[in-house]
């Protein structure tokens, strides 16, 4: 199991160094530059700022320098916020991300897991029919769409109640994570609650549950012990990838509630060219993914003794 | 499903939002928000609007702007100008917020710095009225040659290469603003990037500037001019550019003011919202490119393409925004002239949209330039408005000439990139004002003007403007910005669309905020809230 | 092989060829091909049959829709923008439009202390409104307003324009008039900051010029309508959008962007990955790791910010459509897992008993990989590929939607979302129906998915 670890993190680390060059490659494919502004900049202004920059020196160089600096974990300056570090920018919203992120993936995880198995327990009744409609509308309705409806259900609500129930937008403590959280976790929990409901089905015909049943083990015992237990299992493996989509629709969901989040910061970078902002946050990203993968499969072979560890 | 969790959720938690509102009376805070975070509070090097809105409110130049938009009385106690030269006497006692004494060297050191080749100031060229300051930034000559002296810790000299009759309006501009040496120094090479980074001199002071999520001001105990000033506190609690999310904030009453767009007014109206128009005095207008290689220097295609502008049409129909004025002339109408408007003193020519004259010219331009079909290409930025121009004259122009437009839309850099490299026919372009006079217009289509990137050239227009510069009398400047108003429509340089208005909805219980074309805008500096019944 | 097994020396005369009996192996249903009973599969699911009725359908109407229907997708009419599908259709014919030049002199001033006898001049229609009051003495200035709803006493709304001077007394108002009843409200400012007002409600109709109407191509040319009638615009089931084009035209128009991208992008990226893997699994070894680790890597890069990071690079230009860019950018991003898929069925179908079997029995390798790879995989490259379709069509959607997709004026679902957004309160037709094209699509494709499985995935079958 160590010498798996050690052996999965040096792959990672492989890994992240391909990130950081096709990231370095990409950038230096895009046209224009960082540099112009709305008013017209002088040759001299422009030759001082790129100096600034270290854009001025041999791209071969400019990739060794970045790669250095990476490797002492430094990202360099921003271009459109001069003033501040690359890594202060990453540091800074990172942990906002991956609050709203950890806190959809909970709401996601939860609703899934109880949907489903609440599908499973009511086969073909009502609560399955209603829970399957929804589950249907979202996997079927974009998150944006979820985003915007789901923000004026706030204002309606807050204008019904008369004061602020749960705010429409910004940022601060949790009243301003869980609309933005509930509306990112919705596509995923919708897909989990399919899988759970899928594979509760699978587990009910299994051997073990016979066995168990025929035992005389109390029906709440076995739905409990075993067949949720087992059941959950292929939903641990498939919140890895969750967590991809997850970011994904991130990008929509903060910037429609002002949540200042990494991805908020990219569509912001990407406008505004800001260089040291698009690599870093895209080097600094991958590596998460990279290592959100690593530990997922790691926690699937505690948790499911089956799965060898090749 | 949204609704059931909801109620699911909030039984879990039952945290409210610590916000205190739009307005609070008790406390004197407004709640407000921003469209971006400042990149930089560093005034030597603020570009952008917000920025620039901040800085108003937390410094203060030699003079500045009051709530009726009169430039009034700021650092500068008096003050004399000259055609050479400006001198200023500042007030006694004035002190930072953090209570170093302000002194004319301030002044002198942030001017310096913002010429500084090594500052790379994007709006240096700002200060290229003063004496050798464009030398200075093209690295000819040493940062301690600009023309701005500190005869004594109260009096500032400055020397003025050109008659410039608008200086003391660009003192309450933000590159002008001053920054206290010792300060600046103590930072690092970080003055400007956080709240502690930075001392004040303005009405309020930055007591919290969390980056990405809020900015607060707060009353400046040290301001001179403390008294006038009623809000105790304007919380940025939300930065934020959605158009629907900030609205969705003013309904739900926790910010007193949003700016509105077209698609939002039938809400404002069903809400009963005080809704207020602002000119904020820009022009736009498609600039063509005049470049030897391109189609669009052939005369007969320009003036067709005038023929065909209708921009009573774009305003009223793609536009669709009351406020935005139809364009006539690259002056816009809020521009002084002589003793009163400038464009009521010398009206523009009038629109003269004509289809049939339009196809007259372009037939003349097919034959002239040999071709069965004109392609052209059409610049733009890469947001809805341009969008829906861009996509508006794409029709129009096939519809009335035959014409095929090609949209290139580009984000900010790259639509930028474009301009200067001149790859382009037409472009979306627009010009928003650097100091209230019309210079500021009047010399864009100069040939030496960095900022004319289709590169009109006309030597009447740049003798017209030499002419302007080199006068300080009001009749003879606005007779050669007249005339320059009609080479630009006769030679068809540019067409203008349109002059950019827009609307906003504010609270009814916040008073006295000032709108304005030049200068921080908006200003809260003067506002004040008023008590539920009244 | 046989050799091998040292069994040269057994001749065959040894042995005798058993006396089949043929009636007792006859099999007494027909033989079904792997296809064929699939398709048995496929018919016998009410679910994944209607699913695949919605695909067949929005295919057809992606290809065909948009060359019969007789509206352009780009085609703007700016007399009727935002149109919701029920609103009317009746419009008026008037002259044409020429400059306010006779406005009313001040015959007189108001003795209220407030503008009077506000009224309208003329036929108010949608383009334009012309109204005229009776100024007041020592008034600085007058503010028009209009509104959608009875002010009452409430502010007046929108303000439309600042007239300066004492005597002024009429206004032309001419924006974004729509066929609606407005609040009109004339309010006068004193030199002490006091304001007086007065409102009038005022029923616009829709109207139109004739030339405008010809030009729109409402009527023939040789049309005999006078000022006075009325004519009926065509139309529009989905209504149209902000700037009049019909929604239904740019659907069906988005649609062929959406399956476009959505179906092809897959096609080409699965194609890759089967390349790529059946290579990788066939050489095996050093290849094959090495070149799994690369498709390890590109997995690893973050998709949409290398999606995003794509369009940059390939700087879409001029007149371009962008989907080109985000055709290669889908590809070049998305290969790998069916590589990975392709390769692992490659490697465990090379260790099954069949196929040893099959072996065993002479079958020769082209023989093998076309009755037994190929059939095999498919059935796992068809379900991929159904997967993978509206996860695409997410994609361009979501891209489009923060406006990094395909390039307008060419609608794609996802910017027709966003556009709606904006308006989601007042006409949400913009926001609904795209929003109902993408869902749609994406479910359909779902179900397929689901239902192809069943009826392809051998293993998935042998646990039913």
């Amino acid at each position: 199991m160590l010498w798996y670890t050690i052996r999965r993190l040096l792959q990672g680390l492989i890994t992240v160094w391909f990130i950081a060059t096709a990231t370095f490659w990409a950038m230096h494919q895009v046209p224009g530059d960082p540099f112009v502004g709305e008013k017209a900049v002088s040759p001299e202004v422009e030759a001082n700022l790129k100096a600034r920059w270290g854009l001025d020196k041999p791209p071969l160089e400019q990739y060794w320098i970045f790669l250095t600096n990476m490797v002492q974990g430094d990202f360099g300056i921003s271009f459109a916020q001069e003033s501040r570090s690359v890594n202060d920018i990453i540091l800074e919203r990172f942990p906002v991300s991956a609050i709203l992120g950890i806190l959809a993936i909970v709401f996601a995880g939860l609703g899934g897991v109880l949907y489903g198995a609440l599908t499973a327990l009511y086969r073909n009744q009502w609560p399955d029919v209603i829970i399957i409609l929804l589950v249907i509308i979202g996997i079927s309705v974009p998150s944006f769409v979820f985003a915007s409806v789901g923000q004026l259900v706030l204002v309606v609500i807050n204008q019904l109640i008369g004061f602020t129930v749960l705010p429409v937008a910004g940022w601060g403590d949790i009243s301003h994570m869980l609309v933005p959280a509930l509306v990112l976790g919705l596509g995923t929990m919708a897909f989990l609650t399919r899988l759970m409901r899928s594979s509760m089905l699978e587990i009910v015909t299994a051997d073990f549950i016979r066995t168990a049943r025929s035992k005389g083990v109390p029906a709440a015992q076995v739905f409990s012990r075993h067949q949720l237990r087992n059941a959950v299992l292929p939903v641990i493996t498939v919140l890895g990838p969750s967590v991809a989509s997850i970011t994904t629709g991130g990008f929509v969901v903060e910037n429609i509630f002002g949540i200042p989040g990494l991805g908020q910061s990219f569509v912001l970078a990407v406008q505004q060219s800001d260089y040291g902002v698009i690599m870093g946050t895209t080097v600094f990203y991958g590596a998460f993914l990279v290592l959100m993968v690593i530990i997922v499969d790691l926690l699937y072979a505690w948790i499911d003794p089956r799965v060898r560890l090749e | 499903m949204l609704l059931f969790l909801l109620g699911q959720v909030n039984q879990c938690t039952g945290t409210r939002s610590s916000s205190v509102g739009a307005v609070h009376a008790a406390t004197g805070t407004i709640t407000l928000n921003l469209a971006q975070e400042p990149p930089q509070l560093d005034s030597t090097k603020a570009t952008d609007q917000v920025s620039g809105m901040v800085l108003g409110h937390v410094m203060e130049g030699l003079l500045r702007y009051d709530a009726n938009d009169n430039l009034v009385a700021g650092v500068a106690e008096s003050w004399s100008l000259t055609d050479t030269e400006a001198h200023f006497t500042l007030k006694q006692g004035l002190m930072w917020s953090n209570g170093t004494p302000i002194t004319a060297h301030d002044f002198v050191f942030a001017w310096r710095k913002a010429v500084d080749p090594t500052t790379a100031s994007q709006y240096a060229f700002i200060l290229f009225f003063i004496e050798n300051a464009r030398e200075i930034t093209s690295s000819d000559m040493p940062v301690e040659s600009l023309g701005v002296t500190a005869v004594d810790d109260h009096t500032l000299h400055v020397k003025l290469i050109e008659p410039t009759p608008f200086f003391l309006s660009l003192t309450a501009f933000p590159t002008y603003f001053p920054i206290n040496q010792a300060f600046y120094e103590s930072r690092d090479g970080g003055y400007g990037s956080n709240a502690e980074d930075l001392i004040y001199n303005g009405p309020f002071t930055i007591s919290q500037w969390v980056h990405n999520a809020n900015v607060r001001l707060e009353k400046n105990e040290n301001y001179w001019n403390r008294d006038a000033v009623h809000l105790n506190a304007i919380d940025f609690a939300y930065i934020l550019s959605d158009a629907n999310a900030i609205i969705n904030l003013f309904e739900s009453g926790d910010i007193a003011q949003a700016s509105l767009n077209v698609e939002l007014i039938d809400r404002a109206l069903r809400n009963h919202w005080d809704i207020r128009q602002h000119v904020d005095g820009s022009v736009f207008f498609i600039e063509i490119n005049h470049r030897e290689d391109r189609l669009t220097r052939n005369y007969n295609l320009r003036k067709a393409l005038q023929y065909v502008d209708d921009p009573p049409e774009l305003v009223n129909k793609v536009i669709k925004l009351p406020g935005n004025l139809p364009g006539k002339s690259i002056f816009p109408v809020w521009v002084q002239g002589v003793n009163g408007k400038f464009r009521e003193e010398f009206p523009a020519k009038p629109i003269m949209t004509n289809h049939d004259k339009a196809r007259e010219h372009y037939a003349m331009a097919l034959e002239e330039l040999g071709l069965d079909k004109i392609t052209l290409v059409m610049l733009s930025g890469d947001n809805p408005s341009a969008n829906k121009q861009s996509e508006y004259y794409q029709s129009k122009y096939a519809k009335v000439l035959g014409l095929e437009l090609k949209l290139d839309r580009q984000i900010f850099k790259q639509r930028l990139q474009k301009m200067t490299d001149g790859d382009f026919d037409l472009v979306l372009a627009g010009w928003g004002p650097d100091y209230a006079d019309a210079l500021t217009f009047g010399d864009l289509f100069t040939s030496w003007n960095e900022n004319n990137r289709g590169r009109y050239n006309n030597p009447e227009v740049d003798r017209q403007i030499d002419i302007a510069k080199n006068s300080s009398d009001p009749r003879t400047r606005m007779e050669a910005f007249a005339r320059v108003q009609d080479i630009l429509n006769e030679d068809v340089a540019i067409l203008v669309n349109y002059e950019r208005g827009s609307l906003y909805v504010i609270h009814d219980r916040l008073k006295n905020v000032a709108r304005r074309s030049v200068g921080p805008d908006p200003d809260y500096a003067f506002a004040y809230i008023v008590d539920e019944e009244s | 092989m046989i050799s091998d097994l040292g069994v040269n020396d057994i001749g065959t005369y040894s042995f005798k060829r058993a006396n089949v009996d043929l009636d007792r192996e006859e099999i007494s249903r027909p033989s079904l091909s792997y296809w064929q009973d699939a398709w048995l599969r496929i018919r016998s699911n009410k679910r994944t049959l209607a699913s695949l009725c919605v695909v067949v359908f929005m295919v057809l109407v992606a290809a065909f829709g948009p060359s019969l229907w007789h509206f352009e997708f780009d085609s703007q009419d700016l007399n009727q923008t935002s149109k919701a599908p029920w609103s009317s259709r009746a419009m008026t014919v008037i002259e044409p439009y020429t400059p306010w030049v006779d406005r009313p002199a001040v015959s007189g001033w108001s003795d209220t202390g407030g503008p009077t006898n506000f009224e309208v001049v003329g036929f108010p229609s949608i383009e334009f409104v012309r109204l005229t009051w009776t100024p007041v003495q020592g008034a600085t200035r007058y503010t028009v307003y209009r509104t959608i709803v009875d002010p009452e006493d409430g502010p007046f709304g929108l303000p439309l324009g600042t007239l300066i001077g004492e005597s002024e007394n009429a206004y032309e108002d001419r924006i974004d008039l729509e066929q609606d009843r407005y609040w009109y409200s004339v309010e006068a400012t004193f030199a002490d900051g006091s304001t007086a007002s007065t409102t009038l409600p005022v029923e616009v109709s829709a109207a139109t010029t004739l030339a405008g109407a010809i030009e729109s191509q409402w009527v023939d040319s040789d049309s005999d309508l006078q000022p006075g009638d009325t004519l009926k615009t065509p139309w529009h089931p989905l209504g149209t959008d902000y700037l009049g084009r019909d929604m239904l035209a740019r659907l069906m128009k988005g649609a062929q962007i959406s399956l476009f991208i959505g179906i092809v992008a897959p096609l080409l990226f699965i194609l890759l990955g089967v390349v790529y893997g059946s290579f990788a699994g066939f050489l095996g070894g050093k290849v094959d790791s090495l070149l799994m680790r690369f498709a390890d890597f590109v997995v690893a890069l973050p998709f949409l910010l290398f999606m995003i990071l794509f369009k940059l690079v390939f700087g879409i230009g001029a007149g371009e459509s962008g989907i080109l860019p985000m055709l290669v950018a889908l590809v070049l991003l998305s290969w790998p897992a069916a590589a990975r898929l392709v390769r692992g069925q490659i490697l465990q179908i090379r260790e099954e008993g069949y196929i040893d079997a099959s072996r065993l029995l002479g079958t020769k390798t082209p023989r093998l990989i076309l009755r037994h790879m190929i059939p095999n995989t498919m059935g796992v490259i068809l379900v991929t590929f159904t997967f993978a379709v509206p996860s695409t069509i997410f994609t361009e959607a979501f891209l489009s939607f923060i406006g990094m997709g395909v390039e307008p004026p060419i609608p794609s679902w996802g910017s027709m979302c966003n556009d709606g957004r904006k308006t989601m309160e007042t006409t949400p037709h913009e926001l609904i129906f795209p929003a109902i094209f993408i869902s749609i699509t994406v479910l359909a494709f779902n179900i397929l998915g689901d239902g192809l499985r069943d009826a392809l995935d051998a293993r998935m079958r042998s646990t039913e």
